[in-house]
């Protein structure tokens, strides 16, 4: 189990962001972390990454406690902010040589070149990240995720704003990832979660409503989509 | 870019005081000696640290890269020493190129090489703990806000009262018994530049870059943002 979560809570003052939630995740399945805006989805990552610690709860990650071995923890980790925070006045090979020395990676050269190839950078990745557009520069926030092989990702909203044919190469590139590794991404685009997800979680003010796999869930709510299960989940008006 | 213009205006305005306005210039001065230099710098220091250090924590919040750092495998004090120590040798470079005013004092004396090498070694010693005294504060100050122009703000304010608050302090009739000037940078700063390094004031300095940063070390581990 690669992500195991046990009663996680986070309080921002009084207010609840995550209420006790427990999950699990196993290696190459792409879990779908889905749940309205400020349901949680953010800090529950931020968490898992040793950002943040919690208020209560544990969670382990490849074995590795958050809060206790945080440095073994964010060294398996790729990790991809909602907000996708960059350095925009390095060139884009300059970061990602960057981020490369602080995993002390062997031939970076070499791995760059991989990543940049493997996130369809080529074309731009002379510029420097304030020049690209912000679907480029979410390619750059993949690329350093990517960078050291970690075994798991999380990805917060990988896809916001790629256009439609980006988003078709990055869903085959997350998809492929997932073969190997356990991935962990949280999107609002029910289509995205039909295409690339194993496995779906939907969390709603902070609580777990549904976790199971993409195909069990479909079974349970004969007939309707991962939109209307969605909804209903989330709104109330099951 | 803010290195370049912080380490320009500061060799401008030395130059100035040293060479060209009367009331501190070496050449009016009658004695071959770095003394207007080393009563400057500080007062320099106080407004040009504080702009090199004020961008690196504030903005790394503000733009919100700090959590690109903070989530790879870096510590917490691995970061505030790489900014400490970039800033740190930011004011070595802007210090360094006025080691060229000793070699044209020492030919300017009469006879050539009349200068007290000894108390400018001292000197540069402590205008370089006093840069990593204020540079400390910086950081820390840095640490508290994502706005940089009240980081500046703050770090101009403790800088200047580190350095000579406590002396004007100590004037007060009420607290002269205190030794108050002794928790000030000056007192350590005029002892080292004496050409004596006592080890009590390098302790000093060195208590003093530790506990800045280990309050930056404790607000950074905190986040509360």
């Amino acid at each position: 189990m690669s992500i195991s979560v046990q009663s996680l809570t986070k309080l921002y003052g009084k207010q609840k962001a995550i209420d006790a939630i427990t999950f699990s995740t196993q290696p190459g399945k792409v879990t779908g972390f889905l749940g309205p805006n400020g349901a949680g989805k953010s800090t529950t990552m931020k968490i898992l990454t040793g950002f943040i610690p919690q208020t209560t709860g544990s969670a382990t990650v490849c074995g590795f406690d958050v809060v206790s071995q945080s440095q073994e923890v964010r060294r398996n980790v790729g990790y991809l902010p909602e907000t996708n925070p960059q350095y925009l006045e390095m060139y884009v090979k300059e970061s990602l040589a960057f981020i490369a020395d602080v995993h002390q990676i062997h031939n970076p050269a070499k791995r760059i070149a991989e990543v940049i190839e493997q996130t369809g950078l080529g074309p731009e990745h002379h510029k420097k990240i304030g020049q690209l557009s912000k679907g480029y520069r979410q390619r750059v926030g993949l690329a350093q995720a990517i960078i050291h092989d970690p075994k798991v990702l999380i990805l917060d909203e990988p896809t916001s704003g790629l256009d439609p044919n980006q988003l078709v190469g990055i869903r085959q590139l997350i998809r492929e990832l997932g073969q190997t590794k356990t991935i962990i991404l949280s999107t609002h685009i029910m289509q995205e979660v039909d295409a690339v997800c194993d496995d779906v979680i939907i969390i709603n003010q902070g609580k777990i409503v549904a976790s199971d796999s993409l195909h069990g869930i479909k079974e349970q709510y004969k007939g309707k989509s991962i939109e209307q299960i969605f909804i209903g989940l989330t709104s109330g008006l099951a | 870019m803010v290195a370049y213009i912080t380490i320009g205006v500061f060799l401008l305005v030395m130059g100035l005081f040293l060479w060209v306005f009367p009331d501190s210039s070496i050449l009016d001065y009658g004695y071959s000696g770095l003394d207007s230099l080393f009563s400057t710098a500080p007062y320099l220091f106080m407004f040009l640290i504080p702009a090199v250090t004020m961008r690196s924590l504030a903005e790394e919040r503000k733009e919100g890269t700090f959590e690109l750092l903070a989530t790879r495998p870096l510590t917490d004090w691995q970061i505030i020493a790489g900014k400490y120590l970039a800033c740190l040798l930011i004011v070595l470079f802007a210090l360094a190129p006025t080691l060229i005013y000793y070699y044209t004092v020492y030919t300017l004396g009469n006879p050539v090489g009349n200068i007290d090498t000894g108390a400018v070694i001292g000197s540069y010693i402590g205008l370089f703990l006093l840069g990593s005294s204020f540079t400390a504060i910086g950081i820390f100050a840095s640490s508290i806000t994502n706005n940089q122009i009240i980081a500046f703000t703050v770090a101009v304010f403790l800088s200047f009262f580190a350095f000579s608050g406590f002396d004007s302090l100590s004037g007060l009739l009420s607290l002269q018994n205190y030794a108050l000037q002794d928790f000030g940078i000056n007192e350590h700063y005029q002892s080292i530049s004496r050409g004596v390094l006592d080890t009590r004031d390098l302790i000093y300095f060195l208590s003093f870059i530790a506990v800045f940063l280990t309050i930056t070390k404790t607000i950074l581990g905190g986040r509360k943002w």
